[in-house]
Formats: structure tokens, C-alpha cells, sequence
């Protein structure tokens, strides 16, 4: 028996379990913390609020335009949360700390990347039954596709938002280079969520779900691999 | 025989094209070299536009607004030119790190940013009596805007960031990510539109065009070329002059600007 796969799979329990301590600080600041958490809620719940106000009482309308409105919620108050992960690391200087630990720096990425999915998995849970209540979403029957389909737009958004971030986070003018460079890159996912999300809605009649959906899950494995191989050359130094 | 259709023409054309193309690559390491080519590259443009509009009579449906198509369509395929340098000169730069590749993709993000605002523009004139709207949801355009905005992202980026170091590995992985995104949302606009049912507009260019197409966007390469080899030699004397600035400083003397 060669000793190499089991060194190759301690070393990747290790990396696991850097990438959960990571995971584990972030979750306990925020667990403490809690104002984050709730100020993004109601941030979230507001311009569900404001694009009822802009879209009309309408209901046909409001059903319409619920998956694009649910999903640039989604964006608005989510940008939000990307700069602060790494904000808290930049007082003290306890990123250069992070990073001068032993083991891979893409367990930094992958830990922060899975902390901010936990954060906005969360506020989503209740962002999406305060958008059913107000926009008068069937959402019972579709409770498990719709969380799906969230869930894969949130892996894209969360991927690329925890990416770019840490860089804005580090540069002057960060409130607006976070969303610059964000945005743009975030349309193929905009497009598949919204998509499926709109199809699914719908009730799913013409099938169309399915291939958003897969199309949502090819997006994610490009933009997590390329992220992840990218992050190396952004954190170094 | 009509010259705007022979094909021997057009071949030779393209082969001319790219000779003069690898000699401004080459050219472009000098200054002085440069701006002869750039000269050349004007003179060019200004030949291959009167060619084109000569030998193309009106079109049918479009009438002379057809000749928008010369200047219209090289100056998108050189904006996306521009990113595909970007995107070439960073890999390069996180391979070697040498500085050079930086300033590369750094000219190229610049003239990548007006070639493609002119794009824009350029389709919306066209867009307006043909259409009759400014603006359609096409895959092609919609890619130009999101192309732009993701070129003044890039340009932000680099001047939000001080150390030099950093601003070049930073830009590189977002030249990168940038260059693959632009090819994605170009293919997910198009999934959209089809899912959407709503026809398309796929514009064949008739034989006749060909020539005069083909002469523009050697044109407008050639000044493609000269636009980036001009950038690169500013950035490169901001940069001694920055150094130079520097070395007085450390001596202690005077520092004049």
C-alpha cells in the first residue's frame, strides 16, 4: 500500500476543516453581531415594498414582473453583505494573519464563499414569503422547485459576489466598485434565475424549468472553478 | 468581370491586410516607428472607407445607410479584439509578471472602452431607420453594452488601486473572468431571445460588400494596433517619470514636476 492517497486525504480532511473554522468565525461574528442580519431583512423586505410601489397594485402585473423583482432584491441587499466579510478582516490587519496561516488560501475563499451562502440563504427565507405575501405568489405547491432554484442562483451570486469583493473591499471607493464589477458579471445568472424562477411561477406549463435550471447549474460550476483558481492571484501578498 | 466580387481581390486583400498588420505589431515597439505606422493606418482608413463606398451601390432595402456597415461592424469586432488582448496580455502577466503584459491589457481596456461606446452608437444610428427603435434586445448588442460596462469596471478597478503590484494581478484575474463572462451572456442573451420566440436578425452581407468590408476592418486593426502601441509607450514614460520622481524624493533634493 502506497502512503500517498491517505496523505492526499488527510490533507484534504485539513483543508476541510480550515475551510470550516473559517465558515465557524464568520458564523459566530454575524451570530453576535445580528445587526447585519436584520438590517439587510428589512432592506430586503423594503424594496420588495418599493417595486410594488413602482410596478402598481396590479395584480396580473405584479405576477409578471414577481421573478425579476425577487431576483434584483435579491442583488440589492445581498451586494450589501460582501464587503462587510472582509471588512471585519482588514481592521487589526487580521487578513494578512489568514493568510499567513499554513495551508491552501482557497480555503479562505471556499469559508467565506459557504458563510455569506449560509447569510443570504437565510435572509431569502424570509424574503421570499414576505414576496409571496405581497405579490400574491402561489408558493405552497412549489415550495421545493422554487427553493432549488434559489439556492442555485444563490450559489452564482454568492460565488461571484465573495470573488470580486475581495478585492473591492481593499481599494478606496468600494461601495461603488463592488457593484461595477459585480453586476455585469452577474447577467447569465440573472438571466437563468429568473428564467426559471418566471417558469416556475407559471406553474411550469410549457417545461421550461428544467433547462434553466441547467443551464443555472453549468453557469455555478464555471464561475466556482474559475473563481476559486482566480482567488490565489487576489489574495497573495 | 466586376472587381467587387472577384474573389482573387478580396483574397488578396486579406493578405495585404495581415502583412501590414504584423508589420505594425512590430513597428509598435518603437515610439517614433509608431507613429509612422499610425500615419499609415489614418491614411488607410480614410482610402478604405472611399473604396467602400464607391464600388457598393445602395441597398435595396437600406438605401445609403448601408455604408454605415464599413465603420459599424470592424469597430465591434475590434472592441471585442480589444478584450480578447486583454484577456491574452493578462494570462501573460500572471504566467511571466513581467509589467509590460499589465500595460498591455491596460491600452487595450482604453481602446476597448471607446470602440465599444462607439459601437453603440454606431448601432443605434443604424438601428433607428431600420428597426425604427434605438435600442433592440439582440444578442449582439446587448453583448456590446455589457462588454462596455465591464471595460469601465475593469478601468475603475485599476484606478481605485494603488500598488502597482496589486492593481496588475487584481486587473489580470478580472481580465480574465471578464473575457469568459462576455462570451457567456452573449450565449445566455441568445437562449433568452429563443426562449422569448422572437425572431432574430441574421444580416448575410451580400458578395458585393465583401471587399469594402474587408478593407475596413484591416483599417480599422491597423488603427486598432496603433490606438494600443500609443497607450502602451505613455503608460511606459508615466512610469519612469514616476520612478524618476521617486529617486529625487529618496535623494532628499528638490522634486520637480
Amino acid at each position: 500500500m502506497s502512503a500517498e492517497p491517505l496523505r492526499a486525504a488527510t490533507g484534504m480532511r485539513r483543508e476541510l476543516s480550515r475551510v470550516l473554522a473559517v465558515v465557524w468565525k464568520d458564523v459566530t461574528i454575524e451570530r453576535r453581531a445580528k445587526a447585519n442580519f436584520n438590517s439587510v431583512v428589512f432592506l430586503a423586505g423594503l424594496i420588495l415594498l418599493l417595486f410594488g410601489f413602482a410596478l402598481g397594485p396590479d395584480r396580473d402585473t405584479l405576477h409578471e414582473a414577481a421573478a425579476g423583482a425577487l431576483w434584483l432584491t435579491v442583488l440589492f441587499s445581498g451586494v450589501l453583505s460582501f464587503n462587510r466579510s472582509y471588512e471585519q478582516e482588514t481592521e487589526n490587519g487580521a487578513l494578512d494573519m489568514l493568510v499567513l496561516y499554513p495551508g491552501d488560501r482557497r480555503a479562505i475563499f471556499v469559508g467565506k464563499l459557504l458563510a455569506n451562502l449560509l447569510f443570504v440563504l437565510l435572509v431569502e427565507t424570509t424574503m421570499v414569503p414576505a414576496a409571496a405575501i405581497l405579490y400574491d405568489l402561489p408558493v405552497i405547491d412549489i415550495v421545493l422547485p422554487l427553493a432549488l432554484v434559489v439556492t442555485l442562483g444563490t450559489i452564482g451570486f454568492v460565488t461571484l459576489g465573495t470573488f470580486y469583493a475581495a478585492m473591492a473591499s481593499r481599494v478606496r471607493a468600494r461601495e461603488v466598485l463592488l457593484p461595477l464589477l459585480l453586476f455585469p458579471m452577474l447577467i447569465p445568472v440573472l438571466v437563468g434565475a429568473v428564467g426559471a424562477t418566471g417558469a416556475i411561477l407559471e406553474g411550469d406549463a410549457m417545461g421550461q424549468a428544467g433547462g434553466w435550471m441547467r443551464l443555472l447549474v453549468v453557469f455555478d460550476v464555471i464561475f466556482l472553478t474559475a473563481s476559486i483558481v482566480a482567488f490565489e492571484y487576489v489574495i497573495e501578498s | 468581370m466586376n472587381l467587387a466580387t472577384n474573389p482573387m481581390l478580396a483574397n488578396a486583400v486579406a493578405l495585404v491586410g495581415w502583412v501590414f498588420a504584423v508589420i505594425g505589431v512590430l513597428a509598435a515597439r518603437r515610439e517614433a516607428r509608431l507613429r509612422l505606422f499610425g500615419i499609415f493606418a489614418g491614411a488607410y482608413f480614410v482610402f478604405a472607407q472611399a473604396i467602400a463606398f464607391s464600388i457598393s451601390r445602395p441597398d435595396r432595402d437600406m438605401g445609403n445607410l448601408q455604408k454605415i456597415l464599413y465603420v459599424h461592424v470592424p469597430t465591434a469586432w475590434m472592441a471585442l479584439s480589444a478584450a480578447g488582448v486583454i484577456f491574452l496580455a493578462s494570462v501573460m502577466y500572471l504566467w511571466k509578471r513581467e509589467e509590460r503584459y499589465d500595460r498591455i491589457a491596460l491600452s487595450a481596456a482604453e481602446a476597448g472602452t471607446v470602440l465599444s461606446a462607439l459601437t453603440l452608437v454606431q448601432g443605434m444610428i443604424w438601428g433607428k431607420p431600420t428597426w425604427g427603435v434605438w435600442w433592440a434586445w439582440d444578442p449582439r448588442l446587448t453583448t456590446m453594452a455589457v462588454q462596455l460596462v465591464m471595460f469601465v469596471g475593469y478601468l475603475s478597478l485599476r484606478s481605485f488601486t494603488e500598488d502597482e503590484e496589486r492593481r496588475a494581478r487584481w486587473s489580470a484575474a478580472v481580465g480574465i473572468l471578464g473575457f469568459l463572462n462576455a462570451n457567456i451572456v452573449y450565449m445566455s442573451v441568445r437562449w433568452w431571445r429563443t426562449l422569448h420566440q422572437i425572431q432574430s436578425t441574421p444580416s448575410t452581407v451580400a458578395t458585393e460588400y465583401v471587399l469594402g468590408l474587408r478593407l475596413n476592418a484591416f483599417a480599422l486593426l491597423f488603427l486598432l494596433i496603433t490606438f494600443i502601441g500609443m497607450r502602451y509607450h505613455i503608460a511606459r514614460t508615466e512610469r519612469e517619470a514616476e520612478s524618476i520622481l521617486e529617486e529625487q524624493a529618496l535623494r532628499g533634493g528638490t522634486v520637480h514636476v
